[in-house]
């Protein structure tokens, strides 16, 4: 399969998953919202240049927000991670092996600690930035934080479940490909 | 939720609402099959309800004015009807979020337009915020900028309904005086006020907080309508809205 429709079938699935799925749980509690969608954008590949990075992830925001009614609301953090992602991966990852020979971000990619550290910050700072927008329209400073600790905390779960389940074989780079 | 300019909302809400609308109905589909048994009890609770009230079903204005008072009838001297319904399949509804949203197989093509009120089976839904040929969106009564007037049945004092994100099944009710009679259990309509017909039910009375720094009472309202399983809804429309509307923006002008 062409890697181009193997992300077109990732981000439908995506999209989907969260808006017919994971929106559709009967809430909990009013900070217990389930996120997963974002996670697309973190599994773009390394070689991705930042503009098409932060057109993709304007994009999968904004296809959740036309199914939520809310336009702006998913679409701006999704920019800003897809933004910050190539710093912190420039950080994260040894330029000289990793980026040559793996695809894209994945803990065989990446190693188990520093994959860790990539996806929390990310989910931190994706649910920061969406609850912060709610935020500046209604609420209080509580409901800010207890929502983006507890968001973030179920985000963390479903992404390492979603790890588990859908094992990503992760691809050598070679230099057909 | 309704500020941004028009011609940007029109033009996206035309195009993606069709689109998103679509595929809602997919799903729609298959859920309304799950949920069959449970719409058709409320469907046939709701027409032994209509059966029981039939006469005072259709709200009529009336328009009889005293001949000898100097103030003038209406041209027709027959009875204006004010509210029509529509009844509408939900296609898309979300109750998970902070700003709820559902979606209805109505538009533009079927006459409805933004502004118009939304009532359920149980009681009231919400009001139309954009609207595209085939569907529409509409802000539930589950939405942190939701604002409703309404009254208490018992003794028409009125307040606002406004919901503060903590469960679906709850919203609260301001602005009642501490000189309003309340019993826990007391049903909560909608007000003449609002723009929802008058006498629909919101809800019922949970729980009494006393706010000791003013001289209101802030009620806990169970919603009438269950938005869990919401699948088929009224848009209501308010022939004199426009009317209204337009005196009421004037009076705006006054005051600027």
């Amino acid at each position: 399969m062409s890697n181009i429709v193997k992300y077109i079938f990732r981000f439908i699935l995506f999209v989907l998953v969260q808006e017919f799925i994971l929106d559709k749980v009967p809430p909990v509690n009013q900070y217990v919202i389930p996120y997963l969608y974002f996670l697309f954008i973190l599994w773009l590949p390394f070689s991705i240049n930042r503009f098409a990075l932060m057109f993709v992830a304007f994009l999968t925001g904004l296809s959740i927000d036309y199914f939520s009614g809310t336009p702006g609301l998913h679409a701006a953090p999704c920019v800003l991670i897809a933004y910050l992602r190539p710093f912190i991966l420039n950080l994260l990852i040894p330029q000289e092996t990793t980026e040559q020979s793996y695809v894209e971000p994945s803990i065989q990619s990446m190693g188990l600690g520093a994959y860790s550290f990539y996806i929390i910050l990310f989910t931190f700072l994706h649910h920061a930035y969406m609850i912060l927008i709610e935020w500046l329209q209604f609420g209080n400073f509580r409901y800010f934080f207890t929502k983006v600790g507890v968001t973030t905390l179920l985000s963390i779960l479903l992404i390492s479940a979603t790890e588990i389940l859908f094992f990503r074989k992760a691809k050598y780079r070679t230099n057909a490909a | 939720m309704n500020k941004y300019s028009k011609t940007h909302e029109v033009f996206f809400a035309g195009i993606t609402n069709e689109m998103v609308g679509k595929v809602n109905k997919k799903y729609d589909n298959v859920y309304s099959y799950l949920n069959l048994q449970k719409i058709n009890n409320q469907l046939a609770q709701e027409n032994a309800r209509l059966r029981d009230s039939l006469k005072s079903s259709s709200i009529f204005v009336s328009n009889d004015v005293d001949s000898t008072s100097s103030f003038k009838p209406d041209s027709s001297s027959l009875p204006i009807r004010k509210y029509s319904y529509l009844y509408a399949r939900v296609v898309g509804n979300n109750i998970s979020s902070q700003i709820n949203m559902l979606m209805l197989e109505r538009g533009r093509l079927q006459g409805i337009e933004k502004d118009m009120a939304v009532i359920g089976p149980q009681g009231i839904v919400g009001e139309v915020v954009e609207v595209s040929d085939n569907f529409c969106r509409v802000k539930s009564l589950l939405h942190r900028k939701s604002s409703v007037s309404a009254m208490l049945k018992r003794d028409k004092n009125s307040g606002n309904i406004e919901w503060d994100g903590v469960s679906p099944e709850y919203v609260l009710m301001k602005n009642i005086p501490k000189s309003a009679k309340i019993f826990k259990g007391d049903s909560v309509v909608t007000s003449t006020y609002s723009n929802y017909p008058p006498n629909i039910l919101v809800g019922t009375i949970e729980s009494i907080r006393k706010d000791n720094s003013s001289n209101f009472f802030t009620l806990k309202i169970k919603t009438s309508t269950n938005f869990f399983n919401l699948q088929y809804v009224y848009v209501v429309k308010n022939s004199r809205y426009n009317e209204q509307r337009l005196l009421e923006d004037s009076k705006l002008k006054l005051n600027e």
